[in-house]
């Protein structure tokens, strides 16, 4: 028994396009979570800092990475499906 | 009540089990679910997989006790969605089949990799079985007064039998129902804390009355202590870590106290404590151990804003109040910290209070000394990373990519993942606050802080979530059994011994191997018992991220690996990882031994692991690569 997929799908012809778009939103999402962790080893006195009504940077940094996460994953998802729309267009025609 | 509730539950979790069973007789069925599950309830079931016993309560144990240091956890289990979506999820998907050995080994066919691969799932897959084990030994006792080892035991029956019917379609189905259904009544606890709002004397709404701790003031006479209240006797001094501690003793009755030196004033505050006698009988706060004379429950705030008593009592609170008072500098938290010596023969742990501000309690620092030398950086940064890169080199996390139809649907139920999953970690904060300020922790064992937090609002929810999270406990470890016997069946059997078996007996195959994967999960269940579950999952994803992520990041993004290269790196990252996790200080007393005799310094080993793997991978795939074809060129 080989390792083909469990289930048959179509070509994708956006792959290229979503692996690079995926290693730039990854990049820019570990850049803010190493920043989390940077304030946190080099002062984190910083974090009792009240920035937000009455929150602390710990729990406004926290719950914004979480969030954040939640953005760029609808971003990340409404990009590809342009990009998989326009390149099942452009098969469409050159069929 | 509690236990019909309980029962009732667990009744359907297995209904459906065998219900699906009719679906999981072929190899793609029971390894896949056919391929056929729609992204929306993948996504949610994905949330069911990864809300694990660590989640739940592991997660709101540690904030019960340390505060945002626990909230570390989620911030870097869900971060490491990201890494799934952005880096991994659509390449799995269309590189493999049914397991993640499938999609490593899908340009080389290599032997070496199918092996690594394999032994790798089985490693991880039972590393992140030890907490969910533990996990369903807590919760048990308390809601059916049965010991530790008895939930243990009853899960891994359950789970068994779940996985030896109907592999990943039940399970599948078994997640997306208990994904809901634990981020519904994890928001209905947070709505039930936020209405309670805060007190100092916390009486979980009238049903448990508040305990008060005396303190005693004591003069100092040339090293000797003599209390203020002459009804009190000191016995003995112990210089024990944490302490010292007083032994005193009034009406007969022995109590051990905490020294305290606050500016002039010498105070002794009472203690909570277990002892085991010469002759090996327990004793819990001076009396025999027994199912009416257990540790009380612990954790209240002393001051709110400055403010004690009732001038304290907030009413409901919104959820950004909530957060803004437990921050505040003025507000004063009295949690539990434990100590274990020897006195006299007996062997004893006390569990004594400490008071610590808001502003400290809601940054990190308590667990992880962000402030402390630069091992304890080390271990702090390596925990961060390993979180951020764990997720996404989970077996029984990967294997979900396989029962979607295509890439696409593979990318929108990891969005719906995130999105259940996010906001039930939002909710975790809150719950683990809860209980930390509302009297409810346990100070022998945090992990039923959650569970706990509901009890103070009434044995119905109470049942209700603890069916949840033993269904949690039960779901998780369903996936987990199943990615482990795919390592067996499909990776080892069929691939790499090339057993040929056909469809039926690879099914069959995977049965068996599930039993046993789900037996050794009992027997490390119990051995574990103790622990915080979060803890042991962190652990897990250190060596799932050391062991599969660099094989996995590399063979996508990098032309010159090479198969030799990717069964190194399985290699190094699984032993460095397990070996540093085994000899680190917080393994130790497992062994019976001292934590200070651990010759590695330090407890979370990603930060070593994770890069001594992918520099193998790329030092070993630069030394194993195939000589380029020699042109010949034309005259």
């Amino acid at each position: 028994m080989l390792h083909e997929p469990a289930a048959k799908h179509d070509k994708d012809y956006a792959v290229a396009y979503k692996q690079r778009l995926g290693v730039w939103m990854f990049l820019v999402y570990a850049i803010i979570y190493a920043g989390f962790v940077a304030i946190n080893l080099i002062d984190p006195s910083l974090m009792e800092a009240t920035v937000f009504m009455g929150l602390n940077l710990a729990v406004v940094y926290g719950i914004a990475l979480i969030l954040f996460a939640l953005v760029q994953a609808i971003i990340y998802n409404l990009l590809c499906l342009r990009q998989e729309r326009i390149h099942q267009a452009n098969a469409g025609e050159g069929n | 009540m509690a236990i019909i509730i309980f029962i009732t539950f667990v009744g359907i979790v297995l209904a459906m089990s065998f219900y699906f069973a009719r679906r999981a007789k072929s190899a793609s069925g029971y390894y896949a679910a056919g391929g056929n599950i729609h992204w929306a309830v993948n996504g949610v079931a994905f949330a069911g997989d990864y809300l694990s016993a660590a989640s739940f309560l592991g997660i709101c144990g540690m904030i019960a006790t340390v505060g945002y240091d626990g909230f570390l956890y989620s911030i870097g289990y869900l971060a490491g969605w990201i890494v799934a979506l952005f880096v991994v999820a659509e390449p799995m998907k269309r590189l493999g089949k049914y397991t993640f050995t499938d999609a490593l080994d899908s340009k080389f066919n290599s032997k070496g990799i199918q092996l690594a691969a394999a032994i790798s799932t089985l490693i991880v897959s039972i590393f992140y079985l030890i907490p969910q084990m533990v996990g369903a030994g807590v919760l048990v006792t308390p809601l059916l007064g049965m010991p530790h080892w008895v939930g243990v035991i009853m899960v891994g029956s359950i789970v068994i039998a779940i996985v030896a019917t109907a592999g990943m379609t039940s399970t599948t189905y078994v997640q997306f129902l208990k994904g809901g259904l634990l981020v519904i009544f994890a928001t209905v606890i947070t709505i039930a804390l936020l209405v309670r709002g805060f007190s100092t004397e916390p009486d979980q709404g009238g049903r448990v009355k508040f305990t008060e701790y005396q303190t005693i003031p004591v003069t100092d006479s040339n090293g000797t202590l003599t209390p203020s209240d002459p009804a009190f006797r000191i016995i003995s001094v112990n210089e024990a870590t944490g302490g010292p501690f007083v032994k005193m003793i009034k009406d007969g009755k022995v109590g051990w106290f905490k020294k305290v030196v606050k500016g002039d004033q010498i105070l002794l505050k009472e203690t909570q404590w277990t002892a085991v006698l010469a002759d090996g009988s327990k004793v819990v706060n001076g009396a025999p151990a027994g199912p009416d004379n257990l540790l009380r429950q612990v954790g209240n705030l002393e001051k709110i804003e400055g403010k004690t008593g009732a001038a304290a009592e907030s009413g409901s609170v919104g959820p950004f109040e909530f957060l803004a008072k437990m921050s505040s500098k003025e507000t004063e938290i009295r949690t539990w910290k434990s100590a274990k010596f020897e006195d006299s023969g007996e062997k004893l742990t006390v569990y004594y209070p400490t008071i610590s501000t808001g502003n400290k309690i809601m940054r990190p620092g308590q667990k992880f000394k962000v402030e402390g030398t630069p091992l304890e950086k080390f271990d702090f940064i390596s925990l961060m990373l390993a979180l951020f890169l764990g997720t996404a080199s989970l077996p029984h996390i990967l294997i979900r990519y396989y029962t979607v139809r295509t890439p696409a649907a593979a990318r929108k139920s990891t969005i719906v993942a995130i999105a259940v999953i996010g906001f039930f970690y939002v909710l975790t904060m809150y719950m683990g606050l809860g209980a930390m300020i509302n009297n409810v922790v346990n100070p022998a064992d945090n992990n039923m802080s959650g569970p706990l937090l509901a009890r103070s609002f009434g044995t119905v929810l109470f049942a209700i979530i603890s069916a949840i999270a033993f269904a949690t406990v039960l779901g998780t470890v369903s996936g987990l059994i199943v990615a482990a016997s795919g390592a067996v069946a499909h990776d080892l059997m069929d691939r790499f011994l090339n057993m040929k078996l056909v469809d039926k007996s690879k099914v069959m195959a995977g049965k068996i191997s599930a039993v046993v994967v789900g037996v050794i999960a009992i027997i490390l269940g119990i051995i574990f018992q103790g622990v915080n579950v979060s803890f042991l999952v962190g652990l897990a994803f250190a060596v799932a991220a050391s062991a599969n992520l660099p094989a996995i990041i590399m063979l996508l993004f990098w032309k010159k690996t090479t198969a030799k290269g990717i069964v190194a790196s399985i290699i190094v990252g699984i032993v460095t990882a397990v070996g540093l996790i085994l000899l680190s200080p917080e393994i130790y007393p497992l062994y019976g031994l001292p934590a200070a005799d651990a010759p590695i310094p330090f407890t979370n080993p990603g930060l070593f692991s994770i890069p001594a793997s992918f520099i193998t991978l790329v030092v070993v795939s630069l030394l194993t690569q195939k000589p380029a074809p020699v042109r010949v060129v034309e005259p």
